[in-house]
């Protein structure tokens, strides 16, 4: 997926995964019935046909060519661009995240509460409002630098949640313990807490790195060359195709080396975290003569993070006129990003239920499999899915090739994780004792589904299908590639008007995304309140 | 008729000793039968392979001629006619009390639906409750309503599952009580599974006692409870009392003197003699007969528990008194034993 869309919740844990249930919840020995496997099979495949495809794509001039791409000395440029700008980001959003974390969890900081809320919202911003922001306010700042402050400003509550959850955590009586032995604050922390800090930071970090190698929106803007944006130059430079899906395979394999690693850290995480069940929250550290720097950190953070876009937003809000953007064509497009997103969330909730049931209720062989597959595309960036889907589309389905229905395909194959996710949840909510009782009473497996399982689940699933509405509303290199001629969403149309350096003609779009955003992640917060 | 007959039932998650193995259990038609075990001796398993919702891995399931599972047959749960009523009654909470009734009733028209859901709703004495939620009922009202549930499609066997654990001890007893009559009224072959001895042999016509994937024992709580087949079921539905004794002629003589036994063996026979705390009394301390140490006193409110070490035996025995007793730790005391016991193996 394109975690340039961050999924606003507060849970890290309540991440998409596939991480094992408790055992009481599933039933052991049984298979899942045909009602439910035949159509998770087909959303499984779904989600696995544009991995395979650029596979098979790119290996079409035969494995040579693909070599030849792949060891290609701009290859390696792209690569080290990529991973230079990874690294630099993670290292700012730990700095960033770890230390706001124990001040607002650990400390007497005046308004942690507040402080803890105000840096988790740069999860709402999408990468290029962010680029815009900060693109339309300091020109200068255009290339790795841009990318670098972008990214980092937007990722980094990635790191600060986990940190926080897992500070949280951790028993107090430990760090206590290691003061008793004659161990100094700082050497407690140094010994006791930042240990097993390590697991959450690391997850974070591996998501942080996830999310800069899969953006596009911030790259592009800023003109730094990534792979991502090297994958949609060479794409649109050439007629020739195959080194787009050269690359992006090479893409694809970083990302999924990533989404293991982090699938490897969460596990550990938890394990550090099991067995410290504590009532007994810690003592707050005294800052003392520190309060006044640890305030302005916070402060300063929040400024760059929140205020200034916000602020820059506001500014060109203000001096825009007729003369540079139309009203008309702002609600044209804002309608028609609402039914493109409305599209995407039905067909990706309609995809996701089999899958989403399976995972909650089966255990076994298939029931694992199917769920992995519908998580490819957490693994997959919006670029690679969309090249995969046109290369697709132009051999064998050329009717759709920029059309709504192939778009509406990409939204689904990468966003099927957030909706898998919602619905795997809503299904565990209710115990499945109650769907033995409606067998007993004399209901064929679809029946239970019908009657039983789906009203139960419906509220967690609408939510599902509400979140990603909103991922799919705020999608831009899948949109980009796949939209009909003379389409545009709100994402679209922000991109094109900031690179252009249109500043006052993108802020309309900017704005309205964010507001129409923020409606159902109100809503959401709401249901779950 | 609708028995239950289970034969041969072999089950086992995975390598390892299995979960049930070789049960074999009948259940007469219209009777309650209790399934008593501790945790971990297979109840569940046993309930869920009957329900259908597990295949077992050998042996036969049989409702009257009909064979629910066999060898290379399961017939899939909802064609069973098997109703459950699960822990915590597991009521649908999306519909309203009269629609959970209703939810096994199909076929016949709406008037006999709801004609037929009334008289569930009466037989658990829940008329006009029809348009409650479930969670505006208290919890032994659900339990109520998943047993009118179960029953309301007229189920050939009724499966209870440990249903009175969420109740509180006050409530559980009436509960208990109600889904007997309910149970009783309707003629239901019905299987209650449980971990509280006191519940199986106070509700049930028949206590199964399973340990390690067997049955143990089969038979009315009367002789259960009176002729345990082994010292093991006889601690778990009840306090025992074991002294060493060695059989002669219909009784047997022991250190508390020479006791009646209920099935005498043909020959001579060391072994244990098996006897309730309830069997025994304390005697003044200088009467003819055995006697002994308190150790302890127990008080119960009807009756107490005093623990005496018995000249003679390297073991404490446990006596029941009714009301309250004088007795006091230290104190020396004559024991006599009254009754019928049983002879088991010294082995145990």
């Amino acid at each position: 997926m394109t975690p340039a869309d961050p999924v606003p919740q507060t849970d890290p844990a309540a991440r998409p995964t596939g991480a094992p249930a408790p055992a009481g919840r599933l039933r052991a020995g049984t298979r899942p019935p045909a009602v439910l496997l035949v159509p998770a099979a087909v959303a499984a495949a779904f989600a696995l046909l544009p991995l395979g495809y650029l596979v098979v794509r790119s290996l079409e001039r035969g494995p040579a060519f693909a070599r030849d791409v792949i060891l290609d000395e701009r290859t390696a440029q792209l690569l080290g661009r990529s991973l230079a700008l990874a690294a630099v980001v993670v290292a700012a959003c730990l700095l960033l995240g770890i230390s706001l974390a124990w001040l607002t969890v650990r400390t007497d900081l005046p308004g942690a509460r507040a402080w803890s809320v105000l840096v988790t919202l740069p999860l709402a911003v999408p990468s290029y409002v962010a680029a815009f922001a900060w693109l339309s306010a300091f020109p200068g700042i255009e290339g790795f630098t841009g990318a670098a402050v972008a990214l980092t400003l937007v990722s980094f509550p990635y790191v600060y949640l986990p940190v926080t959850a897992a500070l949280r955590g951790t028993d107090p009586a430990q760090e206590e313990v290691s003061r008793s032995l004659g161990h100094g604050p700082l050497g407690t922390f140094r010994r006791v807490t930042l240990p097993q800090l390590r697991p959450a930071a690391t997850g974070g970090a591996v998501l942080v790195a996830l999310y800069v190698l899969s953006d596009f929106g911030a790259v592009s803007l800023m003109r730094y060359d990534t792979f991502t944006r090297g994958i949609y130059t060479s794409y649109r430079a050439s007629f020739d195709r195959t080194p787009a899906a050269a690359l992006s395979v090479v893409l694809v394999v970083m990302t999924i080396a990533l989404v293991a690693a982090e699938a490897r850290t969460r596990g550990r995480a938890g394990h550090a975290r099991t067995g410290t069940g504590t009532a007994r929250p810690a003592v707050p550290a005294q800052l003392g003569p520190w309060r006044a720097a640890a305030l302005a950190w916070c402060a300063a953070v929040t400024a760059v993070a929140v205020l200034t876009p916000l602020a820059t937003l506001g500014y060109w809000l203000a001096v825009g006129n007729s003369a540079t953007w139309d009203p008309g064509r702002l609600l044209d497009t804002a309608g028609t990003t609402l039914g493109v997103a409305a599209g995407g969330a039905a067909l990706t909730t309609l995809l996701a239920l089999p899958v989403g049931v399976i995972a909650a209720r089966h255990r076994g062989r298939t029931a694992a499999l199917l769920e992995q597959s519908a998580y490819a595309g957490h693994a997959l960036p919006g670029i690679t899915v969309a090249l995969s889907l046109v290369f697709f589309a132009v051999r064998y389905a050329e009717p759709v090739y920029q059309e709504l229905p192939l778009l509406v395909c990409a939204y689904a194959v990468l966003f099927l994780p957030v909706a898998v996710a919602g619905t795997r949840a809503a299904v565990l909510q209710s115990p499945p004792v109650l769907e033995d009782v409606a067998r007993s009473l004399g209901r064929s497996p679809l029946r239970v589904l019908r009657e039983v399982t789906v009203p139960l689940a419906a509220p967690g699933v609408a939510a599902g299908a509400a979140l990603t509405f909103v991922v799919c509303m705020k999608e831009l290199p899948a949109t980009l590639l796949l939209r009909p001629t003379g389409m545009d969403t709100l994402a679209t149309r922000l991109w094109t008007e900031t690179g252009t350096g249109s500043f006052a003609a993108a802020a309309p779009y900017a704005a309205a995304l964010i507001l129409l955003a923020a409606i159902p992640s109100y809503l959401l917060g709401r249901h779950r309140t | 008729m609708t028995d239950l007959q289970i034969t041969g039932l072999t089950k086992a998650y995975g390598p390892g000793a299995p979960v049930l193995d070789g049960l074999g259990l009948t259940v007469p038609a219209g009777s309650l039968t209790a399934v008593l075990g501790p945790s971990g001796c297979g109840k569940t398993t046993l309930l869920r392979i009957i329900a259908g919702f597990l295949r077992a891995d050998a042996g036969t399931v049989a409702l009257g001629d009909r064979t629910l599972s066999g060898p290379g047959l399961h017939l899939k749960p909802e064609r069973r006619r098997i109703g459950i009523v699960p822990q915590e009654g597991a009521l649908f909470p999306h519909l309203s009390v009269a629609r959970n009734v209703a939810f096994g009733l199909t076929g016949p028209g709406r008037t006999a639906r709801r004609r037929r859901t009334e008289e569930m709703l009466d037989l658990v004495g829940l008329a006009g409750y029809g348009d409650r939620m479930p969670h505006e009922l208290s919890g032994g009202q659900q339990q109520r309503i998943a047993l009118a549930r179960a029953l309301a499609p007229e189920p050939a066997l009724v499966l209870l599952d440990e249903p009175f654990n969420a109740l509180d001890s006050a409530l559980r007893t009436g509960v208990r009580a109600d889904v007997r009559a309910a149970l009783r009224a309707t003629g239901a072959t019905a299987l209650l599974v449980t971990h509280d001895q006191q519940e199986a042999l106070s509700t049930a016509d028949l206590v199964a006692v399973v340990r390690g994937g067997r049955v143990a024992q089969c038979d009315t709580p009367h002789e259960v409870y009176r002729r345990p087949a082994d010292p093991w079921v006889a601690a778990f539905v009840g306090d025992a009392v074991l002294v060493p004794g060695t059989a002669d002629r219909g009784a047997a003589d022991t250190v508390l003197g020479r006791i009646p036994l209920m099935d005498p063996p043909g020959v001579l026979r060391q072994g244990m003699v098996l006897l309730r705390p309830e069997q025994l009394r304390l005697t003044a301390a200088d009467a003819a007969g055995a006697s002994g140490t308190v150790t302890s006193v127990r008080f119960y409110g009807p009756d107490a528990v005093v623990t005496v070490e018995v000249d003679g035996i390297d073991r404490a025995v446990r006596v029941r008194v009714p009301g309250s007793t004088s007795a006091r730790p230290g104190e020396r005391t004559g024991i006599a034993a009254t009754g019928e016991a049983t002879l088991h193996a010294a082995s145990v």
